[in-house]
């Protein structure tokens, strides 16, 4: 039964991605060159990557590793044997006039992943190289190439068409986001290209027997436009097939400035690709011994984390979703959680370290705040240096500036006071300069205490430690 | 001179490597044949110079101070690479390809780069962008191809070894037009890094000389495992000059039953019959074989090697290196201007074939049948090789024939390599020698060993040579 809460004017979305992943090795795919984004244009760039006549590929170790695991994290097939093609196709920054990928017998076939408590089937994962980078807008009179990029290690994953909705399709690469950051596999940075995903979508009525044509949307580059664009592609095809026209099969380019799908080749014009086997590389045998190997060195999976957390540091559920959401995230607590309170930790991660996170729209290995000087921070709380409300205070200082929370505290004078002679001449003081409301509390407007708790707190900017303020004054106004 | 000779003067310090180098310049400079394309005087003296100062390090590596040609398909550092084509007329690569760098660290010398047919891909040396190479023999006639040069430069007399590429007969059929000894290895013997591809699972590079022993020294030289190429053996190192004398006995060679209704000119089969008479004179043992599968394997040839082609060649696009048609108004224009102008006819014609048959439609009807009939042509050879040691049969169905006369027939000058493709399919090594002289023409015949057995042919070819004079007959 088609799940019908997905149903957008009773038709069912369906919908498919390829995920792009570069993956993280020390060198290209093929190549010695530097596998690495951001230096200079064509300095990491080796002969094979130039496509030099007569140089040959020879397979980066490294990258095959980071399939296996991928194929181990999704309980897929890892080939016994893989290979790799040519798909030939002209453009200036594809070097050799051809790419090097797998098409038949690729590294990962038939996995699944989680997302939300559906299974979602993939189809299969295979190793091809990026191609270079052409910018057309550097000069006026002319195009230029920048080959850093040609021979980088791409894992391509390939859902089957088993998702139903946009949000669905942004959970789904959320997930694929996630296992790829926990295992070393991929920075997942998609704003810089090293994830990016092409959406296969179609529509069709819940009780139709076939998949309705399907419209492929190339090169999305964030989670917020993979879900605004599937949206826009399911009206689309809605209004075609409700004003009795056909959805074409093609390929099509989302613009993000106008929120918006465009065609860009049709069925017809689509590049006959000519795969064959590239007889530059023998067929690769993958060998158990390996995957052992690979499976013995994997760090900890999601699920695995979550688990753990909950029974060694008492989490619950959702705590310990929120807080394995992201490996760096879990990381962060487990380093907060070797010096000092697991709860309370837990607690400020999930509230005020998200929160801040979120109004500044950065990730935490941007921020200024690391495992050091928050675990201080936390310390502090723990033994009564400072309240709750001073440590938000001291908390979006250390966010400006990454000091160290002792250090704030100190020149920011924030400690808490709990000298019980200082307080008691603090409030000895408020209640002589405020005899009328005394006499107030004292015939009864018991009300009035919160009032002289302000007072102290006014006076001592905050400082004052609440429970010794009001033992204090509770003696002092009963007298 | 050949190659153990010119050897042992400098070994015997007789002459020194710049003596030698100095000589074959001047064979080079005074060459009407067109054999080379670009010869390297400064160079070669300065390498020369490094051997005969460092005369204790190179006197005895395989190749001591001896001048050598490298067909210009060999990539070579800072030194004009241009297989034979206006599209890499002016390429300088800025790398040394494996074979070149085994060379010279052998204690050869390159004097020059030899004239091919455009790409390696030809059989008379006439689709070379440089012109066609005359042969040596009868300068109307051409030498083969598409080591064409390489050949004639050893028949000619104007340096004793030279290196080739074999991907469908390329050294051994002008090694028997031209009458010289030409050795194709096993695939992957050789390493390919740096030399330009034409079809990757077949071309393989190797040597030329006048004779088996040239031949085996040049081989020490070129063969090495390398791991820039994925398809380099890890084989068990050999020593294939000292090899040479190696008794291997009495062998069980194959001959092919009802060769002579494969369309071999007479002349041609009669040189065979003389030299089974010698093969059993030697004490070797003839077992009639049935290869009736040989013939198809032409038909394998011609869909995989244009399929390999029109997929390695796409890298020529004027994009980054090489020709570049002028004043295109966009990039696509630029792509069809530069490869229409920068290809000659024979290699687009094979693009053009390579490309139909790997297309969505085609490749089931030609590419996979294609490596099906090769497949089924190298188990035969595997099953052939278990009741016989080598198989022997005419290189060549004809003697070297006249320039020009075969362009209008495609289908003629592509049967050729009938004789010779079968081996490059299933990637087994062959060796063709001089086995005869007809018409004022050398004639050759060739073996063809199981995989890794270099020493083995080139052995019997070296106690053969013992007793016949075929190589040693100069033009």
């Amino acid at each position: 039964m088609a799940q019908n809460d997905t149903l957008i004017k009773g038709w069912q979305p369906v919908i498919g991605l390829e995920v792009h992943v570069q993956l993280m090795t020390n060198t290209k795919l093929f190549s010695p060159a530097k596998n690495k984004f951001g230096e200079d244009a064509n300095t990491l760039v080796d002969l094979i990557d130039m496509g030099l006549p007569g140089v040959l590929p020879v397979l980066n170790e490294g990258a095959m590793r980071q399939g296996i695991k991928f194929g181990l994290a999704t309980s897929a097939k890892i080939a016994k044997t893989m290979i790799f093609d040519r798909k030939n196709y002209f453009y200036p920054d594809l070097p050799k006039g051809y790419q090097i990928t797998q098409l038949h017998f690729p590294i990962v076939k038939d996995g699944v992943v989680d997302v939300n408590g559906k299974e979602v089937r993939i189809h299969q994962a295979h190793l091809e190289e990026d191609a270079g980078k052409s910018m057309h807008d550097k000069y006026d009179d002319r195009s230029v190439i920048d080959l850093n990029r040609s021979g980088v290690p791409l894992l391509e994953i390939v859902s089957e068409p088993d998702l139903r909705s946009a949000s669905e399709a942004v959970d789904y690469l959320k997930k694929i986001h996630q296992i790829i950051t926990y295992l070393d596999i991929s920075d997942g940075n998609m704003s810089q290209g090293s994830m990016r995903c092409d959406a296969n979508i179609s529509i069709m009525r819940p009780d139709a027997d076939e998949f309705g044509t399907r419209a492929e949307i190339k090169n999305i580059n964030s989670f917020k436009f993979v879900e605004k664009a599937i949206n826009f592609e399911i009206k689309r095809q809605i209004k075609i097939l409700e004003n009795g026209n056909k959805v074409e099969q093609e390929t099509r380019l989302y613009d993000a400035v106008k929120d918006e799908t465009r065609s860009m080749r049709t069925k017809e014009f689509a590049n006959d690709y000519r795969y064959f086997p590239c007889p530059d590389l023998v067929p690769t045998n993958i060998s158990d011994e390996l995957i052992e190997d690979v499976r013995k060195n994997m760090d900890e999976l999601p699920e695995e984390k979550e688990s753990r957390f909950r029974s060694q540091y008492n989490l619950d559920e959702y705590e310990a979703k929120v807080l394995c959401a992201e490996k760096i995230t879990a990381k962060f607590y487990e380093e907060v959680c070797e010096v000092t309170d697991p709860i309370l930790s837990a607690k400020w991660i999930i509230g005020e370290i998200n929160a801040l996170l979120n109004k500044h729209d950065v990730s935490l290995a941007e921020s200024k705040i690391n495992s050091k000087n928050f675990a201080g921070l936390i310390m502090k709380i723990k033994d009564g240096t400072i309240s709750g409300k001073i440590a938000k205070e001291v908390l979006e200082e250390m966010w400006q500036t990454g000091s160290d929370s002792q250090e704030i505290i100190k020149s920011k004078g924030l400690e808490q006071i709990s000298d019980e002679s200082e307080l008691e001449s603090i409030a000895q003081s408020i209640l002589d300069n405020n005899p009328s409301q005394v006499e107030a509390f004292k015939s009864g407007k018991d009300k009035l205490f919160g009032f002289f708790v302000g007072q102290v707190m006014k006076e001592t900017q905050g400082k004052a430690n609440p429970g010794a303020v009001n033992a204090i004054l509770k003696r002092l106004l009963s007298n | 001179m050949n190659f153990k000779d010119q050897r042992e003067k400098f070994r015997s310090k007789a002459i020194s490597a710049k003596e030698a180098v100095k000589e074959a310049m001047q064979k080079i400079k005074n060459d009407n044949l067109n054999i080379f394309i670009n010869d390297f005087e400064t160079q070669a003296l300065k390498q020369a110079d490094y051997i005969d100062n460092n005369f204790e390090k190179f006197k005895n590596t395989p190749l001591s101070g001896v001048p050598i040609a490298h067909k210009d398909i060999f990539c070579t550092n800072g030194l004009k690479t241009t297989c034979g084509s206006k599209m890499l007329e002016n390429f300088v690569p800025p790398y040394d390809s494996t074979v070149i760098k085994n060379c010279n660290e052998a204690g050869s010398i390159m004097v020059a780069k030899t004239n091919m047919d455009e790409f390696a891909m030809g059989s008379s040396n006439e689709t070379s962008y440089f012109g066609a190479v005359s042969n040596p023999w009868n300068s109307d006639l051409v030498p083969g191809g598409s080591s064409g040069g390489a050949a004639a430069c050893v028949a000619a007399d104007i340096t004793s070894i030279s290196t080739g590429t074999d991907t469908g007969g390329s050294i051994r059929q002008p090694a028997a037009l031209c009458g010289v000894t030409g050795l194709k290895p096993t695939y992957g013997l050789v390493s390919r890094w740096g030399m330009i591809a034409f079809c990757s699972s077949m071309d393989q590079a190797g040597p030329f000389s006048r004779d088996a022993f040239g031949c085996a020294a040049l081989l020490d030289a070129m063969a090495s495992y390398d791991e820039k190429d994925s398809t380099c053996s890890k084989r068990i190192e050999k020593n294939f000059e000292s090899l040479l004398t190696e008794n291997f006995g009495s062998l069980k060679i194959g001959v092919i039953k009802n060769i002579d209704s494969l369309g071999i000119n007479t002349d041609v089969m009669q040189s065979y019959e003389t030299s089974k008479s010698v093969l059993t004179g030697l004490g070797h043992k003839l077992k009639e074989v049935d290869f009736s599968e040989l013939s198809s394997g032409i038909c394998s040839y011609y869909v995989i090697a244009p399929a390999e082609c029109s997929s390695n060649l796409s890298r020529f696009d004027g994009v980054k290196y090489g020709y570049r048609a002028s004043n295109q108004k966009d990039i696509s224009n630029l792509y069809m201007e530069t490869r229409s102008e920068g290809f000659g006819d024979e290699v687009k014609k094979r693009i053009l074939i390579g490309t139909h048959v790997l297309s969505a439609g085609f490749y089931d009807a030609y590419y996979l049948q294609a490596q099906k009939v090769r497949r089924m042509i190298k188990n035969k050879f595997e099953s052939i090789f278990k009741d016989v040691d080598l198989i022997f049969m005419p290189t060549t169905l004809d003697q070297a024939f006249e320039k020009n006369r075969k362009d209008s027939d495609p289908n003629r000058m592509y049967k050729e390599d009938l004789l010779t493709i079968p081996a490059n399919l299933a990637g087994l090594p062959a060796i063709s020698f001089p086995n005869g002289f007809k018409n004022s023409l050398p004639v050759g015949g060739q073996f063809v060993g199981n995989y890794f057995s270099e020493d083995l042919l080139l052995a019997t070819t070296h106690k053969i040579q013992e007793v016949t004079d075929w190589h040693k007959m100069t033009p």
